[in-house]
């Protein structure tokens, strides 16, 4: 971890606009049978932040290695690449009130073009790529801007329901400016038939709060004769805005 | 306004993106992420944080990923975002464990941190900030750890007065042995853990 760059401008250390709980999924939702007995059933309690939830860990993009981002070749052999349909997946990191936010790290997992993830606990019969791990990891630049070159991820059938298959997607888990800001999600693709099937995606009540989970083909950015780009924003919660006003924290 | 990007479970096979090393997936990130809080130049109090997490029907998670975010000795943290100086560059401030397969229990190696203000300028008793996803957990729980030997802070801190029932505040004291402080987490039920809402 190091300190990134400061600008000449003090960071903003405003407080966290509240979260909406009705926009994300409850914590109880037995469509998706894992949250029945692992779902808080007391309220959670509220309090204004202070500094332990205005910070967070920074870091920096030194700690990264030339091929963190690139799924294709990060854990292939030397002079081959993962099985499956070629993509990027690239976007901006974005805030609530639209401001970008640079140096985010963003991480990301997921299944190889079958459907299979390269974990111990994994029993599905469809075989793993010996050219493909599955996790990678990016810091957004000055525009926060991110990019990811990978594989698209196939579905997989999960213990659930007698016959629930995930859509294809990607695990993604994002670091803000402060640790409340904390975010892990996951990221689908545009027109997948299983999207409105998903148990998991319809712990989500609000159809336009699905709708942002959805990356977009994005020809523009694809790269002919190599691969499609898939566009993907991420919106974190935004920092109240206080020019003027002296807080009592710790000045 | 925009929206935030709704949340998702981590799933099963979180420690893939987030311990890959210790999901045995070697070669791509030479450690993983949040394994070392310390070194050896760390100023303050050396302890050990350590616990397991527990299901409504007793059961002992053993697919999590917990983080820990905390100040330093003096109660600074390591962020950009903190106004009050620069924290003690040998101490990261955050950590990140995959509970165990076998056991389901979760180890941070760290230091005691300091005490910080609260909104209003009262002084918070020492504490550090978790953050726990699983399977079955569809936004990351927020909660926070104090620590038993720390009884008269522990008795003004401004957010431990804030629980209404003053029985579930006990839920938040990892109680110390040694240099060892076990800290259980409930995820439902009647010895359920506090989760903020912040």
């Amino acid at each position: 971890m190091k300190t990134i760059p400061q600008s000449n401008q003090a960071p903003e250390t405003g407080t966290f606009f509240t979260r909406d709980r009705n926009w994300h999924p409850p914590a109880f939702a037995p469509g998706y049978k894992s949250t029945v007995f692992r779902a808080p059933q007391k309220p959670l309690i509220a309090f204004p932040n202070t500094l332990s939830e205005t910070t967070g860990p920074a870091f920096g993009h030194d700690m990264l290695g030339l091929l963190d981002h690139d799924l294709i070749h990060n854990f292939a052999r030397a002079g081959e690449s993962a099985i499956g349909e070629r993509i990027i997946v690239h976007g901006k990191v974005l805030d609530e009130r639209g401001k970008p936010v640079p140096n985010a790290l963003v991480e990301i997992w997921q299944a190889n073009a079958g459907g299979r993830y390269r974990h111990k606990k994994e029993g599905y019969i469809a075989p793993l790529d010996p050219n493909f791990g599955g996790c990678g990891r990016v810091i957004t630049d000055a525009d926060g801007h991110y990019a990811f070159r990978t594989i698209r991820p196939g579905p997989y059938p999960w213990p659930n329901g007698p016959n629930d298959w995930r859509p294809a997607h990607i695990h993604l888990s994002i670091f803000g400016t402060g640790f409340v800001q904390r975010l892990i999600t996951q990221l689908y693709f545009e027109g997948d038939p299983l999207i409105p099937r998903c148990p998991i995606l319809n712990t989500i009540a609000d159809e336009k709060a699905v709708a942002q989970l959805v990356a977009h083909l994005d020809m523009d950015n694809s790269e002919p004769m190599d691969s499609l780009a898939y566009r993907f924003d991420i919106v974190l919660r935004g920092r109240r805005s206080t020019p003027f006003e002296n807080r009592m924290e710790g000045n | 306004m925009l929206k935030e990007t709704p949340s998702q479970t981590a799933g099963p096979y979180v420690h893939i993106g987030l311990t890959p090393n210790f999901a045995e997936i070697t070669g791509i990130f030479p450690e993983d992420a949040g394994k070392t809080l310390v070194n050896d130049k760390t100023p303050g109090e050396r302890i050990v944080i350590e616990g397991r997490i527990i299901d409504g029907q007793g059961g002992v998670i053993k697919d999590a990923v917990v983080e820990i975010w905390q100040a330093d000795h003096l109660g600074l943290y390591n962020s950009p975002y903190e106004p009050r100086g620069h924290a003690d560059s040998n101490f990261t401030g955050w950590g990140r464990c995959a509970t165990d397969m076998q056991t389901g229990e979760y180890r941070f190696e760290t230091i005691k941190p300091g005490r910080v203000p609260f909104a209003d300028g009262r002084i918070q008793a020492p504490h550090a900030n978790l953050w726990i996803v699983a399977r079955g957990i569809n936004i990351g729980l927020q909660t926070r750890l104090y620590f038993s030997d720390e009884a008269e802070a522990n008795a003004e801190d401004p957010v431990l007065s804030r629980i209404e029932h003053r029985a579930r505040a006990d839920t938040l004291i990892a109680r110390r042995a040694g240099d060892a402080y076990t800290f259980d987490i409930y995820l439902q039920g009647e010895n359920e853990t506090v989760f903020f809402d912040i």
